[in-house]
């Protein structure tokens, strides 16, 4: 049997039954990390020998298990883990450890996960392909020479990769849904303030939101359910205002859905189309009711998220002045030097020039027509939203306008890059939920479709979802999967 | 040509909360560097800020207490700047949606009352505190510089008055009565010292009667009101100098040097920061309720002007004495526990106002230090009350008190100091004196009154003092009839 095919809730139930242990499960896990992550490079830290001990020690207890006791787990490089190296894919941050465990890796941690290890991102989650990672690229399971999608790619390949039985990631503009897009595995992104951000290093503090990269919908529901929550350390975090439970077998009967005209048009590849309108034949043949929605300003998402999340960003990014910790430039005679130099070789390209944004768009005599100005397109996106949410139950989109593009392909031209989250963009503009599920493939590659809900309705957007999932009937999984099941294990 | 000078103040207050403004670490003064710290404090990646509520009651009061209205909603913003002792690179402050607006405070110097408004009170953070090494102990010079990070996110609040001040003494009169108020509200524990109440003031003047503003010039972080009033008075007298000797006055911040007197410029305002404010995404906006506020007000303890007014009228105490007593809490306090313990509250009053006042004016003290407690205070009053000890004697004895902190009745019992009421006594005593001095007895018999004082005092310098006046007086006219 290919352990590597078992989902999440699968191989719960195998190790609960006893025809599974948490060890074969993790070392599975390992051995697919080792023979194939020199490729991928998902990680930037792999911690096998406390992965096996904590695996072990799941097996030997004899108590209650916990409820997610011996699932492998990916964690993002942007979540703060105590005493283990987090880099937030940034040389500033070479060698860090954290002093304490982000809240939604503590109550991970807490309900039994075993951890192998830190993932590759986009230096500081800013970036759609994990090239902008100080430590190099990750590369996309499918095809080596394509990129994961970013800034979670580091995640979702170890998930499409076989590397990891679900993982950890952060979205921001669209970080956990493209890269799952990409990678051809699930990505949710929940409404902003289910989960708590304390822990995790900010990035734009009021569009981030921590979220599961899975295998399945089912997953992604379990996960969910130990992710959100009220914080006393993060006031944005709320007490998630119902239970979650697990997606049951159910068609659309009734289900109001509606296709979001603007992110359809323009700009989306025909192949990505194509296997977008086929995924909307079969929904309608599940019973649910299509429409057309419209979000009216979503052309001016894109500008105002680029202005407002880097000037976020510019201060978020302060404390990294070589002063407490991480990186210090040697060799200079004054404080002004020891900040300059120090944030010119610890900060990469992208990060500096999204830094230099925000402070323009912060500056004296700027404020208005920028920030000021973004802002207000913030709430006439949020308002769109109301309108179109009001007329529909759930409103739908290709995950991004392509599928995986090549390495070294958009490095060049960073507006284009830009534009790869412009059908995930306009979600964190309104703080909405919005799910991201493999429909097809399109020459080879996966195709993301995102499903976007009302705020703090995770069941309903997770049942439909799920619903969506068995309609699709999307069973592929990538060449590295997918090789292990002659392995004979 | 005839000046006025405008003066506007902008206090710091180090709120003395339990824990700090945005984490759990606790508040306090000093201690082994970097103990009180936290991932919050310390600007670790991943940490975020919590309001410390306690801290948002503080300002409440201190708000309500200026008379400021509370808006219903105010929000946080990031003020953003690159220095060692700010850890996270910005710091959490209010900008344009502060806690408290429009309030004022009136003050009395020499019989007028003077209004000062309060544009402001709103709520940020306290920096770290830079340690440079090196003797000076200042950065230029210094061979390498520490961090002490336990005073990172100490809640203060900033004071801002409008430019409403026109003379140094009428500045130093309001930090004054600030102060008092913030002492009554119990917030701060408004140490200069210590840095836990600190003053800017700006500074401009213009020709009499006009109503423009001049170019003003800062004296930054002066450290005690005494040195406020001097330091205006000296940059006052500045401006004045430069405008009457045809010169412009620079926008700048200016340094009073205490030991010389002089004032010198210290940068100029032209190379101003962009602070870069924006709302502090971290945070959700204060909501001040109207039963927040009611409730606070509800709770906010009488303040000096009321109590010197409930003094007036229930002690009957003179206007002069109730503002004496009540310009610090500690005294009043002071003055109401000695009360309680003897209802001669004239008599508390007047003791408190020559004989404490003045052994603390003599000898430096402050009230805290002072070793006489007002239960023993109240016990010395009550002696003399009963005749036990004369009205002198016991001002000595008062002034052993304050030096070893002994009991009045243990000093009296043991120089034997108890006054001599016995009349048998002292009529042996009068006799004797008489005897002795013939010539003023025919002085008095020939109807000079105030000889009775002459053997009084002849009297008094027998028992050195400790004769009832009262008795002794008596016996000498029946005497000397």
């Amino acid at each position: 049997m290919n352990l590597l095919r078992l989902t999440a809730v699968e191989a719960l139930r195998k190790m609960e039954q006893g025809a599974l242990s948490a060890v074969d499960l993790t070392d599975a896990y390992l051995s697919q990390i080792a023979d194939h992550d020199g490729d991928v490079s998902a990680y930037l830290k792999v911690t096998g020998e406390s992965a096996r001990s904590e695996a072990a020690a799941i097996d030997s207890s004899r108590g209650d298990r916990a409820p997610l006791a011996g699932l492998p787990t990916a964690i993002k490089d942007v979540l703060c883990t105590e005493g283990v190296t987090t880099t937030c894919g940034s040389k500033i941050l070479e060698n860090f450890e954290p002093i304490y465990t982000a809240t939604c890796v503590r109550k991970m941690m807490d309900a039994g996960i075993v951890t192998l290890g830190k993932t590759n991102m986009d230096e500081f989650a800013m970036g759609s392909s994990t090239e902008n990672s100080a430590y190099g690229p990750t590369r996309n399971p499918w095809d080596l020479g394509r990129v994961p999608g970013g800034s979670s790619g580091g995640s979702a390949a170890a998930v499409a990769a076989g590397e990891a039985i679900w993982a950890l990631g952060s979205d921001t503009g669209g970080s956990i849904r493209q890269p799952a897009a990409f990678c051809g595995v699930v990505g949710l992104k929940p409404t902003y303030g289910s989960v708590s951000r304390y822990g995790l290093i900010a990035f734009a503090s009021s569009f981030d939101q921590v979220g599961p990269i899975t295998k399945n919908v089912m997953d992604a529901a379990l996960m969910m359910q130990f992710l959100v929550g009220k914080d006393p350390l993060d006031s944005t975090s709320v007490v998630y205002p119902t239970d979650i439970p697990l997606p049951v077998e159910r068609d659309l009967s009734g289900i109001r859905i509606g296709i979001v005209k603007e992110l359809v048009g323009e700009g989306i590849d025909p192949g990505v189309m194509t296997v977008f309108n086929e995924a909307v034949e079969k929904l309608k043949a599940a019973g649910a009711v299509i429409g057309e929605a419209s979000l009216p300003h979503s052309e001016y998402a894109l500008p105002a998220y680029y202005i407002l999340a880097p000037a976020e960003a510019s201060a978020n990014l302060a404390r990294f002045d070589g002063v407490r910790y991480g990186l210090r430039a040697g060799e200079t005679s004054d404080i002004s030097e020891m900040y300059e130099k120090t944030r010119s070789l610890g900060f990469g390209e992208e990060v500096k020039r999204r830094i230099m944004l925000g402070t323009y768009a912060l500056s004296s005599g700027y404020y208005d027509a920028y920030y000021g100005q973004a802002q207000k397109v913030r709430t006439l996106i949020v308002q769109d939203f109301e309108r179109a949410l009001a007329e529909f139950d759930l409103l739908i989109s290709p995950t991004t306008p392509t599928t995986a593009f090549g390495l070294g392909e958009k490095t060049d031209d960073p507006l284009t890059m830009y534009k790869s989250d412009i059908c995930t963009i306009p979600v964190n503009l309104a703080g909405l939920p919005a799910i991201s599920i493999p429909a097809g493939l399109s020459k080879g590659l996966p195709v993301g479709f995102q499903i976007i809900g009302k705020a703090f309705t995770a069941p309903h957007l997770l049942q439909a979802a799920y619903s969506a999932e068995l309609a699709f009937g999307f069973d592929k999984v990538s060449p590295l999967i997918e090789r292990r099941d002659h392995d004979g294990i | 040509m005839e000046y006025e000078a405008v003066i506007g103040l902008e206090i710091h207050v180090e709120l003395s909360t339990e824990s700090k403004m945005f984490c759990g670490c606790r508040v306090e003064f000093g201690g082994e560097p970097n103990t009180r710290t936290c991932p919050v404090c310390l600007a670790h990646p991943g940490a975020l800020p919590v309001i410390n509520g306690e801290a948002i009651r503080s300002i409440a009061r201190i708000g309500l207490a200026l008379d400021c209205s509370i808006p219903e909603k105010s929000i946080f913003h990031r003020k953003n700047y690159f220095y060692p002792d700010l850890p996270k690179g910005y710091q959490i402050s209010q900008f344009d949606q502060p806690f408290a607006v429009d309030g004022h405070l009136d003050v009395t110097l020499e019989d007028e009352t003077y209004r000062v408004g309060i544009e402001r009170v709103h709520q940020e953070e306290d920096t770290a505190k830079n340690i440079h090494a090196g003797e000076s102990g200042r950065i230029s010079g210094s061979t390498y510089s520490m961090i002490d990070f336990n005073r990172s996110g100490t809640p203060l609040v900033e004071i801002v008055t409008r430019p409403e001040i026109h003379s140094p003494q009428v500045a130093r009169a309001f930090l004054n009565k600030l102060k008092n108020t913030l002492l009554y509200l119990n917030v701060s524990d408004c140490n200069m010292e210590e840095g836990s109440l600190r003053c800017d003031a700006n500074v401009s003047i213009r020709p009499a009667g006009e109503t423009g503003l001049g170019v003003k010039t800062e004296l930054k972080n002066m450290n005690s009101f005494k040195y406020i009033e001097k330091g205006l008075e000296q940059e006052i007298a500045r401006q004045v100098e430069l405008l009457e000797a045809g010169d412009r006055i620079v926008q700048q911040t200016v340094h009073y040097d205490v030991a010389s007197g002089d004032i010198s410029a210290l940068r100029s305002k032209e190379e101003a920061h962009d602070y870069r404010y924006f709302p502090e995404p971290d945070l959700v906006p204060i909501i001040a309720s109207a039963e927040f506020v009611e409730e606070i007000r509800s709770g906010i303890p009488e303040l000096p002007h009321a109590r010197a007014q409930r003094y007036i009228s229930t002690f009957g105490l003179s206007d002069y004495n109730a503002e004496v007593i009540t310009s610090s809490r500690d005294l009043a306090d002071y003055f109401e526990e000695t009360v309680a313990h003897h209802d001669d509250a004239k008599a508390v009053s007047n003791w408190i106002m020559g004989e404490l006042l003045g052994y603390l004016n003599a000898t430096g003290q402050d009230l805290s230090e002072c070793k006489v407690t007002p239960e023993e205070l109240a016990a010395l009053l009550g002696m003399i009350r009963s005749g036990k000890v004369s009205q002198n004697i016991g001002k000595e004895v008062f002034i052993e008190m304050c030096d070893t902190g002994s009991k009045a009745v243990d000093i009296v019992a043991t120089k034997g100091l108890t006054q001599i009421s016995d009349e048998s006594e002292l009529e042996t005593l009068a006799d004797s004196v008489i005897e002795a001095n013939p010539a003023q007895v025919e002085q008095y018999r020939a109807g000079k009154q105030q000889v009775l004082g002459f053997f009084v005092g002849q009297i008094m310098k027998e028992t050195k003092g400790r004769a009832n006046p009262a008795v002794v007086n008596q016996i000498l006219k029946k005497k000397l009839a």
